[in-house]
Parts: C-alpha cells; sequence; structure tokens
C-alpha cells in the first residue's frame, strides 16, 4: 500500500511537472512559442542554392494552376494589378551603399550574395497585358524607368505612388496606358542614408488622402548605433496632398509590406524580425497596425520579451510594447501580403497571402513559399496553409524566392520571384 | 682568463618576424582599449574599432605563430629555445581567433565575453611576446 502511494505520488507529479513544464512549440498564430534565446559562436547559415526552374513550377493546390507570365525581368519585387488588368511590376535592388562596417560585413554579404540573383536591379516599371483575357500576358512594355530601386506601388484614382528606396514619387495614370507620360513628381523624400533594409514598401488609403510607407531598420540589432535609426523601423503616415509625415507606428524593425483590409481603413503589415537569437526567434509576423503603436524594436520583440543586445535598455518604452497579431514563423522573411476574396474559390477565399522569400539564418530553411493565413471575422484564424511551394526543392536547390504577392480581382494571385526573374500567376480552374 | 656569462646566448628574432610580434601588442592591446570604451558608453563605434583590430591583430600573429611554427620544427637552435615562445603564440591566436567571432556577434551581444577575451588574449600577447624577445639580449662575452 505504501508503496503504491508512493509510486502514485511519484506518477502524479511526473504527470504534473510534464504538464506544468511543457514547452510552447507553436510557431505560427497568435501564441507562439519563444525558445531561449541562442547564438553560437557563428551564427547559423544556410544559404539558398540557386538552380533554374527547367521544366519545373511550383506547386499549388489542386484545382489550381500556375504559369509564369514573365521572365527575364530585372529583379521583380512587388506587382500592382491596374483596373484594367494590366500588371505592373516594380524592379530593383537597392541598399547597395551600406557601408561594410566590420570584418563580418563584407564575408556575410559574400556569403549571403550567393542565395540571390545577379541580375542587375532594372529601377524601372514593366508593364505586362493580357489583352484577350486567354491567361497569356503577350503585352510587356516599360512604363517607366530611371527609378530608384522601386518596390511599394499603389494606385488611387488617377495617381500612381511608386517607393522609391529614397523617396516617395507619383506618376499621373490614365486607364489603358502602357507608358507613363513624363518623370515622377516627388511626394516626399524617405530616410534613405545606409538604407540596410531598403525597401520601402507602400500602401495607400481608401479615399487616397493618406499613404502608409513602411521603413525598416539600419542594422539588424542596433549594431551599426542608434543614430543611424532615425526615423526607421516605423510606417509613416503620409498626407498624399502635401507629403507631410508623421510616424504612424513605431518598433517594426523591417515592414515590408502594407494593405489595407477591404471594406475597413484597417491597415496591415508583415514585418520581419530580427536574426541571431536562434533558429525559432524571432517570429516574422503579420499584423494589424495601430496608430501611434510601438511593436518593440530593437528593445523588445513579441510584446515586451526583452533584447539583451540592446543598450541602454528603454523599459518604460518596452512597456508600452504591442504583441503582434499573427506569428508566421522565425526568419521565413515575410515580403508580400495580400488580402484574398471570394475569386480565389471557397479555401482561399478570406484571409491573406504572405510571400515567404525564405530563411538564411536557419540550419533547416524556412519560408521559400506563399502561405494563406485563413481569417474569421476580419482576424487571423487558423495554422497557414502552403499554397505555392516547391520554391525550394527537395533536392536541396532554390529555384525561386516570392516576394510580392497581389491579387487580380479577375481571378488570381500574382506572385514576384526575384530569384529566377520570374512573375507568376496562380489561378483556380474553372 | 675567461669571463663567461653563459645563460642567454644570442639567437635574436629576425627583423620582420619581430615587427610581426611586435605588432601583435598594440592591436590586441587597443582593441581591449576599444571593448573597454564600449562597455562604458554603449557607443558601437568602438566595437567596430575593436573588430578591425583584433582583424589585424590576427593577421600579423598569424604570421609570427607560422613563423616561430617552422622554427620550432626546423629545430635549429633558434626553434629549440623558442618552443614555449611558439605555444604561448598559438594560444594567443586560437584564443584571438574566437574573441574575433564573438566580436562578430551584434552590438551588446559581444558583452561581458568579448571583453573577458580581448583582456585574457593581451596578457597573452605580452606573455608571448616577453618569450619570443627573452632570447635576445645581448650576452656578456669577454
Amino acid at each position: 500500500m505504501m508503496r503504491f502511494s508512493l509510486l502514485t505520488a511519484v506518477g502524479l507529479s511526473i504527470l504534473l511537472g510534464g504538464c506544468g513544464g511543457e514547452p510552447n512549440t507553436a510557431r505560427y498564430g497568435a501564441n507562439p512559442g519563444l525558445p531561449e534565446q541562442q547564438r553560437g559562436l557563428l551564427p547559423s547559415m544556410k544559404i539558398a542554392d540557386p538552380v533554374g526552374w527547367g521544366d519545373m513550377r511550383p506547386t499549388v493546390p489542386q484545382g489550381y494552376a500556375i504559369t509564369a507570365i514573365a521572365t527575364g525581368l530585372k529583379v521583380p519585387r512587388q506587382t500592382l494589378v491596374l483596373p484594367n488588368g494590366d500588371i505592373l511590376v516594380a524592379e530593383g535592388k537597392g541598399g547597395g551603399d551600406a557601408p561594410k562596417l566590420r570584418p563580418k560585413d563584407i564575408i556575410a554579404g559574400i556569403i549571403k550574395a550567393k542565395g540571390t540573383t545577379s541580375v542587375k536591379g532594372g529601377d524601372r516599371l514593366t508593364l505586362l497585358r493580357d489583352a484577350d483575357g486567354d491567361g497569356v500576358y503577350e503585352g510587356r512594355t516599360v512604363f517607366a524607368e530611371g527609378l530608384n530601386a522601386p518596390y511599394g506601388l499603389a494606385l488611387h484614382d488617377g495617381s500612381l505612388y511608386v517607393a522609391n528606396q529614397d523617396a516617395l514619387v507619383r506618376l499621373d495614370y490614365r486607364n489603358g496606358q502602357t507608358r507613363a507620360d513624363g518623370a515622377p513628381t516627388t511626394v516626399t523624400a524617405l530616410p534613405a542614408a545606409i538604407n540596410h533594409h531598403w525597401t520601402k514598401s507602400l500602401a495607400v488609403s481608401p479615399d487616397g488622402r493618406l499613404l502608409y510607407v513602411g521603413i525598416g531598420s539600419n542594422s539588424n540589432i542596433t549594431e551599426r548605433g542608434m543614430a543611424a535609426e532615425v526615423d526607421r523601423a516605423m510606417i509613416w503616415q503620409v498626407d498624399a496632398a502635401t507629403g507631410a509625415h508623421r510616424p504612424f507606428a513605431t518598433g517594426v524593425r523591417n515592414p515590408t509590406a502594407l494593405a489595407i483590409q477591404p471594406g475597413t481603413q484597417t491597415l496591415w503589415a508583415v514585418a520581419n524580425e530580427r536574426d541571431e537569437l536562434g533558429p525559432d526567434l524571432v517570429p516574422d509576423y503579420l499584423t494589424s497596425v495601430r496608430d501611434g503603436g510601438f511593436y518593440g524594436w530593437p528593445y523588445s520583440y513579441w510584446g515586451k520579451t526583452i533584447d539583451p543586445r540592446v543598450r541602454p535598455q528603454k523599459p518604460a518604452l518596452v512597456a508600452t510594447a504591442i504583441r503582434p497579431d499573427y506569428a508566421l514563423g522565425a526568419h521565413v522573411a515575410a515580403l508580400g501580403v495580400a488580402f484574398s476574396s471570394s475569386v480565389m474559390g471557397g479555401r482561399f477565399a478570406d484571409g491573406v497571402f504572405v510571400g515567404e522569400h525564405g530563411s538564411w539564418n536557419r540550419d533547416a530553411p524556412s519560408g521559400y513559399k506563399v502561405v494563406f493565413v485563413p481569417f474569421r471575422d476580419g482576424r487571423p484564424a487558423g495554422q497557414p496553409v502552403d499554397f505555392a511551394v516547391g520554391f525550394m526543392g527537395k533536392d536541396g536547390k532554390t529555384r525561386g524566392r516570392p516576394v510580392g504577392v497581389t491579387l487580380d480581382p479577375r481571378g488570381a494571385l500574382v506572385i514576384a520571384d526575384d530569384l529566377s526573374n520570374t512573375v507568376w500567376r496562380v489561378t483556380p480552374n474553372r | 682568463m675567461s669571463i663567461s656569462v653563459g645563460r642567454t646566448p644570442t639567437h635574436p628574432l629576425h627583423p620582420v618576424h619581430a615587427v610581426l610580434l611586435g605588432g601583435c601588442v598594440p592591436l590586441f592591446l587597443g582593441a581591449l582599449l576599444s571593448d573597454i570604451a564600449y562597455a562604458r558608453s554603449y557607443e558601437v563605434q568602438w566595437l567596430n574599432f575593436a573588430s578591425w583590430l583584433i582583424a589585424g591583430a590576427l593577421v600579423f600573429c598569424g604570421f609570427a605563430l607560422l613563423w616561430a611554427v617552422v622554427e620550432v620544427l626546423r629545430r635549429d637552435r633558434r626553434g629549440r629555445r623558442r618552443l614555449g615562445y611558439a605555444l604561448m603564440l598559438l594560444v594567443t591566436f586560437v584564443v584571438g581567433f574566437v574573441n574575433a567571432l564573438v566580436h562578430a556577434k551584434d552590438a551588446w551581444a559581444t558583452m561581458p565575453e568579448g571583453l573577458i577575451l580581448s583582456a585574457l588574449v593581451a596578457i597573452f600577447v605580452l606573455a608571448a611576446t616577453w618569450l619570443g624577445f627573452a632570447g635576445t639580449r645581448t650576452a656578456v662575452t669577454a
């Protein structure tokens, strides 16, 4: 009897201990596990090993088809579907002027460059046209050139906004136009010194009066000093008429894509979080963006978890840090976001598509695909679903890296791929 | 009559070897001082300085080590006496290299390990330099 109860007690305590100490290993969703920070003597590095697509294609769900509608582009990043169905592609590669401050910057730069295209950025917008609606984009013209690493694109009425790496500019747009009339007008200069994270993401408010510009940090975690971070790691709200700006949300390390939720005024963003804290830290995220919100960078992540690499610390500011809505997984490098609609078919009608460029700071690569985050009642609900995969093959070779994703209201998802310099189009079979 | 002061015969370092060895000291010392400055000020530029000073020190230290190892392997009169020096220099290089990797971490992630290693390396390089030059005193002969 004594022995029995002892065993029971031991068993119970193991059970209880198991319950209490069970680590949260969730990688996705509203409540991801945040493991211990770790960093060996060398950072984990697994760089994409690029090869051509050949006869291969990304894999899409059953009932969907994928085609390359444009190849041979000059580093396509983000796309915009115009009212007449034409597609504008922003092509460019920025950030080359960031000074190499340490031996590490030189070595890491050489290694990481192996995982990206060697093509020079086009600094232009290419227009793709499918005049007869057969899904073949037979028309291709250069809409605008001489831009400076254009990335974010937005259209409101007759104004086409382009976020260059150093300025937000406006071009006039008439329906059906295949070439811009003239040189762009500058709406406002954007923070461009160093440009460690050079991409400037862009969204326009439904009434067209306000523009939102995502500006990435100038470092991984302040290793270029805090002076370099003035006006960085934030989302600006810009008055479209005057160019006046104010910080709309701060502490967002690298807001790489922005979108307004259809039928609302709510701004959503995907953001890339910091590296070198381990394979499952820090989750990149999808979040609705609160006016005046502080999202942690550099002092904390996923709300109020302190990053000890930053000195001096700011506990008072960390106390105000907001937890993002939805973790996409660490190191996936989310670079594109697009709200879906019923044109994409049942399973993929309510939610957002996210383009994931893929990891470098992780032994087991993550990302390298387009996922769908299902929504319910206007909020993310449930696990992300693979939508386009096979960018990194089972052979370990990488054939493409997704960047921008855009919904074509005629019933397609447009995916920019900046490794194979291709624009893909995924359509539900009819 | 003969005076013999036989403690250390003269086998001075080759001048180039001496430059390589001597160069390590201010470079590693500079890295230590830069680390101290960063730890006190949180100004990351000091960390950049430390990274480059360590990298430079490793170049000098590496060539000096190579030279020392070759002398030991040749087992000539210099080499036999310089085994301790070569070992001390090896320790300096290895710990210095680890320190370079630690300094490749971002911002305060280098601390306190970077500062501790910089201090150790500074001591090691002084010891190696002492041993290296110790055999070069001009012996008194008559």
